[in-house]
């Protein structure tokens, strides 16, 4: 396997985009960002790829148009997912692996406000028996919620104790479109939205961009002090339906954290877009006290669709190149109720090389 | 006051799915008004069945008729329903396990508030009077009330009943369930509707085009790296990648660069055909745009031939290409091809 390490990171999220579905306007200085950090020009970069959906905001090829924004001219070697940014990483990093590229920026944005979200997504389930009942994203995550609280693995005000802590560390993430901590009382003490989910239990639908840069061995080294090298990358699906799998469990999350090495992992940012959701990767991590959970937040407090999930990875790998962690680690997921789960590992290495 | 023009757009699809033979079965059960499940290998009923069997892989084809009443097993409230749930006014979102079944269905329960339902509780299918086979052919669940749960129990479907396994491979139309309504062939494709609404907004460039537009102004964007000027413009030169700032504002002439001619109705048509759709070159521009060519004959169009816009009359202008009602020849010689065969 070659050494690959997370050299470049930027993003933008925000309550409501005033602009176009295809983002090129977000994208253009989000690209330039990854230049300075890296100081490379479009042309250092091997292999591009994005992740979006046409769903999302009705723009029919929006990650046609959204290629303006690299400009290619001569041609370049691009991809795309329907999928968030940490798979469109997950392919490049197998791009690298393969040996054909050296490098690689990927990308994804959506303007989820252009449509109403949580009805959108049903679109991304079983067509037969439950998209034409509509069922809403938060609806999902409120039967898991309430599966969990009835089996006595949490409760209201564990949930709770997961939105506070994340409104908090949210204050100084200045791109968090909801933040501000107070209590786990005054917390419990506002209404119920979706019985059993309150507002706060729920991430706010966000606009935003994100783009991830890879780079292999020593061109990883050229470019980036301290790189967050990726020592574990994994991903498992569970099945859709919300009947035939435990609700309160994420078998992919516990498999996916099996094929990895998560020993000693200092930082964990959790890709969990309800409250309760963080308790299940937790658990099926088998994080313990001592792990730092979320610092920039979370999801729960920022989740742009099709980038929150990277950029999970990217403020993980942050934590590397400030030195303030030395492993730390990356979790993306996808579908229903947690129905996929991407584990991504980063370690410094800077001591063992010498450097 | 936003950067961006926008409008409402709806987008909608009518999806048309072949059911293959086991959500077939489920889909004619619902419309003969029976619910059924598929058992898997480790011996579970579930609802709806699984086309492949979980464990071994295998094409699922033990069928087994469970009862329209059972338990809730989690439940959430849904206190704004988006368009095509299966009812208007607030209500819960449900897994029910029915009664003969091991695994929870999920669908809707009518309840007025959530302090009327409760984990445990028990529902039974309400169902639609006019059914096709769809998963909406059930409305919805209800409570059950004890009495009439008994009733349902005298009736005798409150259990779990095989079905033979012959006549759930071989597809027949069924005919053995006593207590179900309508019997036809089985359901082997359905058609769900997808609709979907959006506030779809131009780019702030493109917002800047249709504006100039309403003013009787064609105004595109000249890239700072090659040159290049783009109309309508983009955020970014697609060729290099820069955001393209410099407004450059064009004459309403230009060059037929390549042409169709429309001989084929389709939905939603405007022009009687034959007519001929073309790339027009803006004089000063690098990229060609498509408009129509009329007051010609379409087969007198050719490559290089030099047109000129025709607005409608001013009070009809809005921020829409359509102010231009089409491109129409102008009075002079054809373009030398060495001056557009870079833009094909």
């Amino acid at each position: 396997m070659r050494d690959v390490a997370v050299v470049g990171f930027a993003q933008r999220q925000m309550k409501e985009f005033d602009g176009s579905p295809t983002c090129v306007e977000l994208l253009v200085p989000l690209f330039a960002e990854c230049y300075e950090q890296t100081g490379w020009t479009r042309r250092d970069v091997g292999f591009w790829c994005s992740g979006s959906s046409d769903y999302l905001a009705g723009r029919s090829f929006s990650f046609v148009q959204a290629v303006d924004a690299i400009g290619v001219i001569p041609p370049v070697n691009e991809s795309h997912v329907e999928m968030d940014l940490a798979w469109a990483m997950y392919e490049a990093w197998l791009k690298i692996q393969t040996g054909e590229v050296d490098t690689a920026l990927v990308y994804a944005f959506g303007k989820s406000s252009a449509g109403i979200l949580r009805r959108t997504l049903a679109l991304q389930l079983e067509p037969y028996t439950m998209t034409p009942l509509w069922p809403d994203t938060v609806s999902l995550a409120g039967l898991q919620a309430r599966a969990g609280i009835d089996a006595g693995l949490w409760d209201e005000r564990a949930m709770a104790e997961v939105a506070n802590r994340s409104l908090t560390d949210a204050e100084k993430n200045e791109y968090a479109v909801r933040k501000g901590g107070s209590s786990v009382e005054e917390l419990l003490s506002r209404p119920m939205y979706a019985d059993p989910l309150r507002k706060h239990d729920c991430a706010p639908v966000t606009d935003g961009a994100a783009a991830l840069v890879l780079a292999a061995g020593d061109r990883a080294r050229e470019v980036c002090e301290r790189p967050a090298w990726i020592t574990s990358l994994s991903h498992y699906v569970d099945p859709m339906s919300m009947g035939t799998r435990d609700l309160t469990r994420s078998p992919s999350t516990a498999n996916a954290a099996a094929a990895s090495d998560l020993d000693g992992v200092e930082v964990a940012e959790l890709h969990a877009p309800f409250s309760h959701q963080e308790l299940i990767l937790r658990s099926e991590l088998g994080l313990g006290d001592d792990v730092r959970v979320n610092p920039s937040g979370g999801a729960l407090t920022s989740n742009p669709m099709f980038s929150a999930g990277g950029i999970r990875i990217g403020e993980a790998a942050r934590q590397i190149w400030s030195g303030e962690a030395s492993k730390v680690l990356g979790h993306a997921t996808s579908g229903p109720a947690l129905q996929q789960n991407l584990v991504c590992v980063m370690e410094d290495r800077t001591a063992q090389e010498g450097r | 006051m936003p950067r961006t023009l926008s409008a409402p757009v709806t987008v909608a699809f009518d999806y048309t799915r072949s059911t293959g033979p086991v959500v077939g079965r489920f889909l004619s059960g619902l419309r003969d008004g029976v619910v059924i499940g598929g058992r898997t290998s480790d011996g579970k009923v579930v609802v709806p069945p699984p086309e492949y069997d979980p464990v071994t892989h295998a094409p699922l084809d033990d069928f087994v008729e469970v009862s329209d009443t059972g338990t809730v097993t989690s439940w959430t409230w849904v206190p704004e329903p988006v368009k095509g749930q299966p009812l208007d006014r607030p209500f819960a979102f449900a897994l029910v396990t029915l009664d003969g079944a091991d695994a929870p269905l999920l669908h809707a329960l009518d309840v007025g508030s959530p302090n009327d339902v409760s984990t445990g509780m028990r529902v039974r299918v309400r169902w639609r009077v006019e059914r096709d086979g769809a998963i909406t052919d059930i409305e919805c669940f209800e409570a059950a009330v004890d009495s009439e749960e008994r009733a349902v129990g005298v009736a005798g479907s409150g259990r779990a009943r095989a079905l033979p396994r012959d006549e759930a491979a071989t597809e027949q139309p069924r005919h053995t369930a006593a207590d179900a309504g309508t019997q036809g062939e089985d359901i082997t494709g359905i058609v769900v509707p997808i609709e979907l609404d959006y506030l779809y907004a131009a780019s702030p460039e493109e917002s800047l085009f249709y504006t100039s537009l309403s003013e009787g102004k064609l105004v595109g964007q000249r890239c700072p790296t090659c040159g290049k000027v783009y109309i309508p413009p983009r955020s970014a030169c697609p060729a290099d990648g820069t955001p393209t700032a410099e407004e450059v504002e064009l004459p309403d002439t230009g060059t037929v660069t390549t042409f169709c001619i429309v001989n084929v109705p389709f939905l939603g048509q405007r022009i009687t055909p034959p007519y001929v759709s073309a790339y027009i070159l803006l004089d000063g521009a690098d990229i060609a745009f498509l408009h129509l060519i009329l007051d010609i004959p379409a087969e007198e169009v050719r490559m290089g031939m030099r047109v000129k816009a025709v607005w409608k009359p001013r009070d009809e202008w809005g921020t829409t290409i359509e102010n231009i009602s089409h491109f129409a020849p102008a009075d002079e010689p054809d373009a030398d091809y060495e001056t557009y065969k870079v833009h094909l």
